[in-house]
Order: C-alpha cells, then structure tokens, then sequence
C-alpha cells in the first residue's frame, strides 16, 4: 500500500486517475481503516486528503449558508454552536454516529461515500438540500448529495473523483430540521430505520418539506409525497397521518435481524410524524 | 515494503519511528515505542480499549494510522501518572475497585480524562454517553461511573 498526502485536490485527483489499483481517500478513516484491518479491501494507493488546504474548515458564506472541508469530524460540527443553531437536524445526525471516538475523526463526506443505507448523516444532508463539489480528472462539478450514494456500498463517483467540498444552503426564515433513528438501545448502535424532517414555515403554516428516510432502501430515499403532505398543514393529525402513510409507502426495506419489512415500514411512518414535530418546533424557534 | 519515518510527539516528548504504511497508531505505539498501555480489544472502533488523544482530540488509535501521527501531539495512558503520583482518576479508580481484568481500564482513563478537561462536572447521564464507546466486558459499568463521579468531585474541590 502507497500512502499519499496531496496539497491539492489536483494532486489527490491526479494520483487516483494514474493509480491502476485499489484506491481509497483517507479523511477520518473510520470505514477505511475498520476495511483495511478485516482485509476487505486493501488500497494499492491510499491518499490522505487531510493535509489540503480548507479541509478542516466550517466556514459561513456572505449567503448565510455553510461551507463545510471535507475532514472536518462529528464532533467539530457538534461544538460549532452557529453551525447547530441553524442545522439542528443535519447535526444531530451526524452526531449520532459511532461513539466519542468515532465523532473525533469520522466525517460527513466518509458517511455519505461509504454508502450504507443507514447512515445516519445522510438523510439530513439531503433534507436540507446539501450539494457537493466534485473533483475529477474532467475538472470540477457540483451536484446533490441524494446523487451520490447508488446502493450499498457504491457510489455515482468515477475514477479519480473525490468530493472536495459541502454546500449547506442558507437557513434562512423560519425554517426548522430534525433527524431521528430507530434503534434497540440509546446509542452505538445502527439505525433500523432513520428519518430526516426539513421544513419552513409561513406563519403557523408549513410552506416547504423535505422528508428522507434512510435504512428503508437500498439508498436513503427523499420522499416528495411525505412533504407533499406536510406543505399547507400546522401538523394536524390529518397531515400527519397523510405524512406517516406517505412514508411508509416509500418504504422497500429488507428484512435482517435489526428489523423485519413489516416493522421497519411502520417505524419510518411513526419517526416522520415525530420528526416533523420536532422540526416545526425548532421553526418555531423552540430551544435545540 | 519501504517504511516510513514518523516524527511525532508523545505525552510531551518527541518521539519517532518507522512503520508500514498499513500498520495503525495503536501498532506503533505498541510495537515501536513500546507503549503497551493502549489495548487493542476488538481493532475495529467498538470497544475504546485503544483511546488516546491526538491533539488534544479523543480518538481510538486503531482507527487511525501511524503515519497520520506525523506532526501531531499523541497522549496516552502513560502520559496520565506524574512519576509515582498518580491521577485522581487512576486513584479513584483503585479506591472504587473499578477494574477487574484491566484491559478496558486504559481506555476509559484517557476518555474520561479528556471529558473532564471539557466538563469538570458531568452529569452521569453525560458521563455514560461520553463512555458509551468503552466496553467493559468484566466489571459492570456501575463502579466506573462512581469512580470517574468521585474524581470529578474531588479535582472540582482542588481547583
């Protein structure tokens, strides 16, 4: 194994393009290494990208929105109070992840590559609307997070490509996310089903909804429909019930020994009604 | 398979190695610098019996490899006695009978230590959410609760 550490996203990119084997990226190295030992996958070529200028950093755009390095780790959002007074939900999925430890290296960017459908940082990146800035041997493009993740343990990148960046959109007015997770315990564990409530209001009303489930699906799952029946209501029980039916139809789980089809379309309905009212709490400025 | 030389430093003193590329933190603290204390339980991030800091951040050493330690300022569990003086913890810990077999022990110091540099007065809900990567497969969680409880009271009242 040839270990790299690039200054550039360039370097990063050209070393993977040029490289013939296994390639892996090395930011927390929380899925990489656990791989690495188990001798699932050996990189012939493993580039840290850590040492790239930005990759550390949170960084708050002219538009109110957030600009988050792609090393940054769980427990640096976890401490960066604007970043949680803004992305309560987008945080507090993150944050879910592994333990203490875990939280001091994993990142957001290794959740959504490693590509299971329970990661639980992944639904609320794509309620809130995250995109990526892509490098590649082509140059540079930018796309959703939803766009990434295929199935289990595969991605939309191709070779050489490596996520250079996240976009967090504005906050903005009145707007409110939260993420919740189904697990047998309170902590260390991985989500039998996971739901991601992002959501904006006009006055008492809601105006915009983002639902996404996650752990339901061979990839976490945007539910339009869920939102749909979110969108004009004040989460009465009538919405509600509509949202919960709407998530549970979006639902095509497996059954393992975390969770059976039959519970896990249940759970995601039942999450997304209390996920939605956390959400429309914290738009209405209620403590996080 | 060439190796590479690591300049690093450990518990306040400069420290360097050669290593694989492939080997983890944990194997060079272990196997090159002789630092047996750090543990390696299950090597996959689960159980904390490898926890250290590296500046200043609780990590699992089996997570991360030797080479990223270049630069970087790695404490361990060595680094907690003052020569024969030990830390509260590590007394507290005596005094609770909070170890059986010891190997989740240097763990749990270290991840507790590095709590209490954050917090000196957590609450035991937070204190077992902060441990809640540390298995302890003998004792029972209970007496090293108490015991972390104790020393946290007592470095309150000295400082």
């Amino acid at each position: 194994m040839r270990y790299h550490r690039p200054a550039s996203f360039e370097d990063a990119v050209a070393i993977a393009e040029a490289a013939t084997g296994v390639t892996r990226f090395l930011a927390g190295g929380t899925d990489v290494l656990v791989q690495l030992r188990a001798d699932l996958v050996e990189p012939d070529d493993l580039i840290d990208i850590k040492h790239i200028p930005g990759v550390k950093a949170i960084t708050r755009r002219d538009d109110g929105g957030w600009d988050l390095g792609v090393a940054v780790a769980g427990a640096e959002m976890s401490e960066h109070a604007a970043l949680c007074a803004d992305w309560p939900g987008l945080v507090e999925g993150m944050d879910l992840v592994g333990s203490t430890q875990v939280q001091g290296r994993a990142t957001l960017v290794g959740n959504l590559c490693n590509a299971s459908p329970a990661a639980d940082s992944v639904p609320g990146m794509i309620a809130a609307g995250v995109e990526v800035t892509v490098c590649g041997p082509q140059g540079e493009r930018r796309i959703a997070v939803e766009e990434i993740p295929t199935g289990p343990g595969r991605t939309s990148l191709t070779r050489g490509e490596v996520i250079a960046a996240l976009h967090v959109p504005p906050r903005g007015e009145n707007g409110g996310d939260a993420y919740l997770r189904f697990i047998p315990r309170t902590e260390m564990d991985i989500a039998v089903v996971g739901c991601a409530v992002n959501l904006r209001l006009d006055g008492d009303r809601i105006s915009e909804a983002r639902v996404v489930l996650g752990a339901v699906a061979p990839t976490a799952r945007l539910v339009p429909d869920a939102g749909a029946a979110l969108v004009g209501s004040r989460l009465e029980d009538a919405a509600l019930d509509a949202l919960a039916a709407a998530a549970s139809a979006a639902c095509s789980p497996i059954d393992d020994k975390r969770g059976t089809i039959a519970f896990r379309t249940e759970v995601a309905g039942v999450l997304a009604r209390r996920a939605a009212k956390i959400a429309y709490g914290r738009a209405k400025g209620a403590e996080t | 398979m060439s190796k590479i030389h690591v300049t690093t430093t450990v518990n306040g003193d400069a420290a360097e190695f050669l290593c694989d590329p492939r080997e983890t933190l944990l194997d060079c603290l272990r196997d090159r610098l002789h630092l047996t204390g750090a543990k390696e339980g299950c090597g996959t991030g689960d159980c904390g019996a490898c926890s250290v800091t590296v500046d200043g951040r609780l990590v699992c050493s089996c997570l991360m490899l030797g080479v990223e330690a270049e630069g970087r300022e790695i404490t361990t569990i060595e680094g907690m006695a003052e020569g024969e003086q030990l830390h509260p913890l590590q007394r507290k810990f005596i005094e609770h009978a909070a170890l059986q077999c010891g190997v989740c022990t240097p763990g749990i110091l270290v991840a507790s230590k590095a709590l209490l540099e954050r917090n000196p007065d957590p609450s035991e809900e937070e204190l077992r959410y902060w441990l809640a990567g540390n298995l302890c497969r003998c004792t029972g969680y209970d007496k090293i609760i108490r015991a972390v409880m104790d020393a946290a009271a007592e470095m309150r009242e000295a400082s």
